[in-house]
Formats: C-alpha cells, structure tokens, sequence
C-alpha cells in the first residue's frame, strides 16, 4: 500500500472586511453597475468587527483555537452565541486570525514590483504590528517599510486617479493603493493584481505557520504545490503561475521549487494526491501543499445577508498549508490506493458523483461507508449558506452519502439519521471556494486520529468545472487519511517472505482441492 | 434561475410554444418554485430574459408523479433513485405545482 505521512497542517484567516466590501465579487459587481445603490449603502452596516470574527466559533474551529469536537457540541446560531474570551484569540492550534491592517502590510511585504504602495505612517504602523506576530519573520517586517512601497497620500490618489490604482481602506480612509501592472494588460489590472498578491499573502502565511508547527527548517522544504483559485499570468499566459514558488520565497524556503494545480474547488484534494504521490515514490523528499484565499469570494453572498437583516459572515480571507513526509508509521497516513476519482463518463447526477467519490474506492479496498468514521465533503459554514438559498452543503452531501450507503446495503434505512449524525461533519469554513472542499478537516480529522477517538477519515472535493465554459463536466477526487500504521510504509512493500507465503497457501488450496 | 438558462427555454419555447416542456431538477422548494415561475409568469427577479415574459410553459418538477412514470426505472434506479431518499419528493412536486396550476397554458395529459 502506497501511502505518505501527513505531518502537520495550518490553518489561517485574514479578516478582511473593508477590502472585501469594496473588492469582493458582489459588492464591486454591486459598485460598478451602480444598480445596487441600497445595497452598496447597507453592506457596512453589515460587516462584522475583527473582535466579532475572533469570537465567532466556526473560525476559531478553523484555526485550531477550539477543537472540533468542542465545536460540534456549542449551541447555534453561532451567531447569537460568541465564544468567551479566552477561546476567542489570535492564535490557535493551526493558525492565525489576522486582522485587516496586518494583512495589508503582509500583501505589501509579499510585492516584487513595486504594485502596493501604503502610506508611510499607516506602513510603519503595521510593520510594528506585524513585527509581535512569531509567524512573520524579520525580513517578512523589512520589506513592509522599503521606500519604494511607501507614498505619500496625494501619490496614492494620484495613481488611483489618473493611472487605474486601486485604493486599498483602514478605518473608512485610503491608506495605500495597488498599481496597475500594465496600461493595456487584462492580466495585470490593479484588480487582478490585489486578488493574486492578496492570495499569495494569504499562502505565505499558512505556509510559515506551517514551517513551525512541523518544526521543519524552511531551508529543508523540498517542494511546494499551491492550489487556490487565482490565475498569474499575462495575456500571452493567461494563469501561467507560478504562485508556489513566489510564496516559497518570501517563506524563506530557499531549497525548494514548486508548481501549481488547479480545478475549481477540487484543486486542493487534486493537489494533495498530486503531492502524496511524489512524496511516497521519492520523487521529492517532502511537500508542502498551500493554498492562499480569494478577495472574490468575500461577501459573495452577502446581498441575500443584507436583505434578510444579518450579519455578513464572509470577512476573511482563507489559507491552508499541509505538509507531507515519506510515512515512517508514526504520522496520519494518505493512502494512495484508496483515491476517488470522478470520471468524465461517470456523468453528473449526483448519485453518479456520490458513488465515484465515496462507494467505488471503498469497495476496491474491501471497505465500507461505515468503515470511514467521518467524511468530510465540502466543509461551507451553513449559517452562510442557508440564507442565500443554498442549504447546509455538507449535511446535503452527508446525507446523500448516507442515502448511497443504504442502497448499497451498507446500512439500515432505519439507521440512517444515526450514520448522518455520528458520521458527518458540520461545516465550519469560509465560502472562499477551494478552501472548503474538504481540506480543513485535515487538521482536527488528524488530531482525532493522534488522540485515538477515530480511525479513518475520508476527505472530498467537488469543482464547478462548467463554470469556465469549457467542458459541462464538474470533477471530483477524494482520499481516505487513517491512523498511522507503527510500521514506516516502505516495510509494507511486498518481501520474499511475502511471496513464499502466498505461493504456500495457492498450493495448499490446490492440494485441497485435488484431495 | 441564472440568465443563461433563461434565455435557453425563452429559445426554445419561441421554437415549440407551449409543447415544450421545462422539467425542474431544483432540490430545494424555495428554489423550484421560483423556477416554475419564471418559465410561466415570467422572472420574478426582473434580472433576466424572462422579465416580464409569460411563457405559460408546462413545468414539472422530476419528482412530479406524472414524469416518473415517463422515466425508465432502470435509468431512475440509477441516476435519481439516491436524492429521492435525500430530498422531499412531494413537497417539490407540490411547490411546482402551485406555480403550473396558476399560470401554466398548457398540461401533459
């Protein structure tokens, strides 16, 4: 059996509310059109404090600051029910929740080319900042302050003005801008430039937090594989990349190169499987799997929140790092053999989806649904979801795994409502697209194994393919995670001894048969 | 019911009348219900092709009894069977129902 350790993970979010009323997909659609005006004056009112996003339980869940088992078990709306205080911090076990002003320096920090320029005070402010938090190194705090990203204001409007910038907010007031990449370049518009620096801002963190969770040395990461949903390129390469080296280099990680994988919200769990194969064939000695966040997807379904009176959730930022070692059998192993693949004859229906992604690689491996204690599909937080009109996505998906099982036989229809219940998962990220997909579970999924309450866990994601208007296919993949073996995975390959004892028992079956 | 799709069945009803037949998949009854007005009374929402365009189109939702007994069981068994042990059946059929009785100009029958 093919298989890779997972050897740490991170998790992080960076709140983002001023950035994304005015640059998130709906609210700019919402500003630009200038048919939404009651809305685009409502959003504000709208937007949640970072103190109210610090006690917000599903985001602690998601940078580690509550365990998921304790999250499962707090009263909803979590709205209406905020953490105390002491759950409710910056650092949790996987991550950070950076605040906006923070973030803006970091996208500063993360600029080659001159595109951030913040306001020199606003940037010495944050530097300052920045400079308390033990993820973000020295270096990371430097470059915040180069000259060459630091303009005074009536520059900053200047480039807004007359040259396409985007102004970047604190407090209801500019403090910087993004420039313009090229006058004629769809590819290099300020717009595009902040969703991608913004992106691999978002990536170096998860990525740092990372390095020192695994206690790796950033000069010791062999390689990188990122996954978010944004596309570097020019117009002569639309999404030529590479956003896995670029968040490498400002990590620190000098030794390691990288590339990208992408495929709508299934690029994580396709790049996980991507990564776990080079990793367990010695093809690279370690990888890093990262994925930044997307400005796009912030406040995307915020009309229908504004509408119905409450408050706008989606505010951050969302990031994830994995990293994965040959597996020596003391860490949570991927298994390779056990892969769900989503083929382009296995059609759209979602009994079609459900069974390529759950039932098929179970049964391959002479496994059934009740043999996963938990799955994790696509992971949106419902109290973001359910208002806009699209339900609870993972209890739907739970729910039609659980239907799938007692088709199959694999249980009881009586029993159905317990295997929804003891074997789902109750989401808890942000609508950032990829990042739901199943990753975040990684995390408390492996520490549920390391603390020996579960054994198995199956991640799995879902990508909107037709959404690019190329194929009317979706994709999906999924991957089981189970709890180290105590044997390192090389000592599972077939030996001689091995061998001689199937030849032993294929003759002892003949000779019982002769007889 | 996104711009694209209407434009689709505004194509296709301006080619068949009201022979042509929208069936719903939508596996919410908010969802299907507005759907079904929108190919018979016209986009509620005001944002697409069927802004005030009343096509009067028979819809059914595919959990309509009607349509099930058209669907071959092997095929069902197959591709539906699943979400209709996840969904409510009735209910969707009924929401879009509501929507046909009111303003549908032609029923399968």
């Amino acid at each position: 059996m093919a298989s890779v350790g997972i050897k740490s993970y991170a998790y992080c979010l960076n709140h983002a509310p001023e950035t994304g009323s005015y640059y998130g997909g709906t609210p700019h659609e919402a500003r630009t059109s200038g048919k939404e005006q009651e809305y685009v004056d409502a959003l504000p009112k709208h937007l949640q404090t970072y103190d109210q996003a610090l006690h917000y339980a599903p985001n602690q869940t998601y940078i580690g600051g509550i365990s998921y088992e304790e999250f499962e078990s707090l009263a909803t709306p979590w709205t209406d029910n905020p953490l105390p205080d002491e759950k409710a911090q910056r650092y949790g076990k996987f991550g950070e929740l950076m605040p906006e002003d923070e973030f803006l320096g970091l996208i500063s920090a993360c600029d080659e080319f001159e595109l951030v320029w913040l306001e020199p005070s606003f940037a010495q402010a944050v530097s300052e900042k920045l400079a308390k938090d033990p993820f973000i190194t020295e270096a990371i705090v430097k470059r915040v302050v180069r000259p060459k990203n630091m303009h005074d204001i009536a520059e900053i409007k200047a480039e807004v003005e007359e040259r396409d910038g985007l102004y970047l907010y604190h407090d209801g007031k500019p403090v910087g801008c993004v420039r313009s990449g090229h006058p004629t370049d769809p590819c290099l518009t300020s717009h595009v430039l902040l969703e991608n620096l913004a992106g691999k801002a978002s990536g170096v963190l998860a990525l740092l937090h990372l390095l020192k969770n695994s206690g790796l040395d950033a000069k010791d990461l062999d390689f990188v594989i990122e996954c978010s949903e944004e596309g570097a390129g020019d117009v002569g390469q639309r999404a030529g990349g590479n956003f896995a080296k670029a968040i490498a280099e400002v990590a620190g990680c000098v030794n390691a190169s990288g590339c990208d994988v992408r495929g709508f919200c299934a690029g994580p769990v396709n790049a996980m499987i991507n990564a776990a194969a080079q990793v367990a064939s010695g093809a690279r000695k370690n990888i890093a799997v990262v994925a930044g966040g997307s400005i796009p997807k912030l406040y995307m379904n915020s009309r229908d929140h504004v509408k119905k009176g409450l408050r706008a959730l989606e505010d951050c930022v969302g990031s994830f790092a994995v990293l994965m070692l040959p597996d020596d059998g003391t860490m949570p192993v991927m298994r390779l053999d056990v892969l769900g693949k989503h083929t382009v004859g296995a059609g759209g229906a979602p009994q079609a989806v459900t069974s390529a992604l759950t039932f098929e690689p179970l049964q391959a491996a002479g496994l059934t649904f009740a043999d996963v204690d938990r799955f994790a599909p696509e992971l949106q937080n419902h109290e973001i979801t359910e208002p806009a009109g699209a339900g609870n996505v993972p209890l739907a998906n739970i729910k039609m795994i659980a239907a799938l099982a007692v088709m199959k036989k694999a249980v009881e229809k009586a029993d159905m409502m317990k295997f929804i219940k003891e074997h789902g998962t109750v989401g808890f990220a942000h609508t950032q697209g990829h990042i739901p997909a199943g990753v975040p579970f990684i995390g408390p999924g492996c520490e549920l194994i390391n603390e020996g309450k579960i054994k198995r866990f199956m991640v799995i994601g879902k990508g909107s393919l037709f959404l690019a208007r190329l194929t009317n296919l979706a994709d999906g993949a999924s991957f089981l995670i189970e709890a180290p073996t105590g044997k390192p995975a090389s000592s599972s390959a077939v030996t001689k001894d091995d061998v001689k004892a199937l030849i032993l028992e294929a003759l002892s079956e003949v000779a019982g048969k002769l007889n | 019911m996104d711009l694209q799709n209407q434009q689709r069945v505004k194509d296709a009803a301006d080619k068949y009348g009201t022979d042509c037949v929208v069936i719903l998949g939508s596996s919410d009854a908010e969802g299907a219900e507005i759907y079904a007005e929108t190919v018979t009374a016209g986009d509620p929402t005001y944002a697409g092709p069927l802004a005030g365009v009343s096509l009067g189109l028979p819809v059914y939702h595919v959990f309509d009894p009607i349509i099930r007994a058209e669907c071959d069981p092997a095929a069902w068994e197959e591709q539906i069977s699943m979400m209709e042990m996840v969904l409510e059946p009735d209910a969707l059929a009924e929401a879009v129902k509501g929507m046909r009785e009111q303003y549908s100009k032609n029923v399968i029958e």
